[in-house]
């Protein structure tokens, strides 16, 4: 395996059992990425040793008790830290347990600002740098520094805990970490292909760390089937629906992985938010779309969320199923003016019940509210083809 | 670690309980204080009682009112004893004001 294979492998581990050491993200970050550059330049020499986990968080562990060693004879502080030494002896048959749930959910801590959460998820757990974060969330390098250096002091200054949640606070815990999780994916989906991977791979992990919670699964699977149409979305510059999907672009193999992994999540017997969303995911990748199914699942799911939008995913079913009068009374019934795809589902269906004029200027305001080259595009097309 | 709850209720929240929800409010204050946690914890006079005080260049400048005109106001305050934030984060959500529509804005305290 190449070298940065492997330290993007490790980084997640290594760093939580760090934190879970040393108490201090700033610290274990530290020594962290010392650790690591000195294994890039010995491993090409040496050798990568048999156990590049054990030998990375032991190289990092002495790193940082040097440099605390080292401050404390400086200050002459009182100890900060007992400071056992770790042997570099035995490493092959060393397991350091694995924190990386406790890593996780301290950095989807709901005390912690949601764009704080999002990019100390990706640098925590996905190894990724700074740069390359703040690259995919198009800001300014020394914002997304900024970023992580508040969100890495709050967690020291509140004294926030390195433990999994307590039964009490585990759903609403477990819902920001799917939440945070989920985000990342969006971001990805509007083209930026490389987050979208990100967020499966935390998808895995997740699952993997909580093999037990159906809405882990449900929320990898969504991801999954969703990914694996990702080709046929766009052709070229333009936005391609659902029914006018090309196919044999759709990745089989990664639509069968996720209907398996949601197999799982309802055997666990789950029927949450995510699952609900996995099934019309999957459901839609039917050669016969059974939209009244369909529909019936977002009733499901406005019953568990509440969310106008998925009111309005449910009436674009609706009216699918063949009843757009329905679909277009269920459409009305909603406050949501200043949702670009109101105005657009909206406008379809006033399109398709005759009614050219409102839904030119259903189309008309939903353009305005564009702001992607792909949905002015879509947008405009539609509204020359009335 | 110390930490600071400030409890923030609409003005007159506990006018409108009934004598009854009023008494159990008051029993579990009087409960939470033989937690060891909690080791300090003050009510506050409605704010039209409040009365702010600057000095700008050296002049002392009293005004009328509140710092901050909000519909929420600072109502009261506690200072615990908590492991961890997510200890006291617990402890806010079991002050009774919560229950009845407070929020509580939790910080920690500077360590003496």
């Amino acid at each position: 395996m190449p070298l940065d294979a492997v330290f993007r492998d490790e980084w997640g581990r290594v760093l939580a059992s760090l934190v879970g050491y040393l108490g201090d993200f700033d610290r274990a970050e530290e020594a962290a990425q010392e650790a690591f550059a000195i294994a890039a330049e010995r491993w090409p020499i040496s050798g990568m040793p048999p156990n590049p986990g054990a030998w990375l968080v032991t190289t990092a562990r002495n790193r940082a008790i040097d440099r605390i060693r080292r401050e404390r004879t400086l200050a002459e502080k009182i100890p900060l830290l007992p400071v056992p030494e770790a042997a570099m002896d035995d490493l092959d048959e060393c397991v350091f347990k694995d924190e990386r749930l406790e890593l996780i959910y301290m950095c989807c801590h709901p005390a912690l600002s949601l764009e704080g959460q999002v990019a100390l998820t990706l640098r925590a757990l996905g190894g990724l740098q700074t740069a390359e974060i703040a690259r995919a969330f198009l800001v300014s390098q020394e914002t997304m520094k900024r970023r992580l250096s508040r969100a890495k002091s709050k967690i020291k200054a509140v004294g926030m805990s390195f433990e999994v949640p307590d039964a009490r606070q585990l759903p609403e815990r477990l819902d920001a970490v799917l939440t945070v999780i989920y985000l990342i994916y969006n971001e990805g989906y509007s083209g930026r292909v490389d987050l979208s991977a990100e967020a499966i791979r935390l998808g895995r992990l997740l699952t993997g760390l909580l093999p037990d919670e159906p809405e882990a699964r449900g929320l990898l699977s969504l991801m999954l089937i969703h990914h694996a149409r990702r080709q046929a979305r766009f052709s070229g510059e333009d936005l391609v629906l659902l029914d006018d999907q090309d196919r044999s672009l759709w990745d089989m193999r990664q639509i069968e992985e996720g209907r398996a992994v949601l197999d799982q999540a309802l055997a666990l017997g789950g029927r949450g938010p995510y699952v609900v969303q996995a099934v019309i995911a999957s459901l839609q990748t039917h050669e016969r779309i059974n939209w009244r199914q369909v529909a019936e699942l977002y009733r499901r799911l406005v019953e568990l969320t509440g969310s106008p939008v998925v009111e309005l995913n449910r009436a674009a079913a609706i009216a699918q199923a063949g009843d757009p009068v329905a679909a277009l009374r269920a459409v009305d019934s909603l406050n949501l003016h200043e949702y670009l795809y109101f105005h657009s589902t909206r406008a379809e269906l006033l399109r398709r019940l005759g009614r050219r004029e409102e839904a030119r200027a259903a189309y008309g305001r939903a353009l305005r509210m564009a702001t992607s080259t792909p949905e002015r595009r879509f947008l405009t097309r539609r509204l020359e083809n009335i | 670690m110390q930490y600071a709850l400030l409890i923030y209720t609409e003005p007159g929240y506990h006018e409108v309980l009934s004598e009854a929800e009023r008494e159990a409010a008051y029993a579990e204050y009087f409960a939470l204080a033989d937690d060891t946690r909690y080791s300090a914890g003050a009510r506050l006079q409605p704010v039209e009682t409040a009365t702010t005080v600057r000095v700008v260049d050296g002049r002392t400048l009293t005004t009328d009112g509140p710092f901050a005109d909000t519909k929420e106001v600072l109502g009261g305050l506690c200072l615990i004893e908590a492991a961890d934030l997510e200890e006291a984060l617990d402890l806010a959500a079991r002050l009774p004001a919560v229950r009845l529509g407070a929020a509580v804005e939790v910080r920690p305290l500077v360590p003496r």
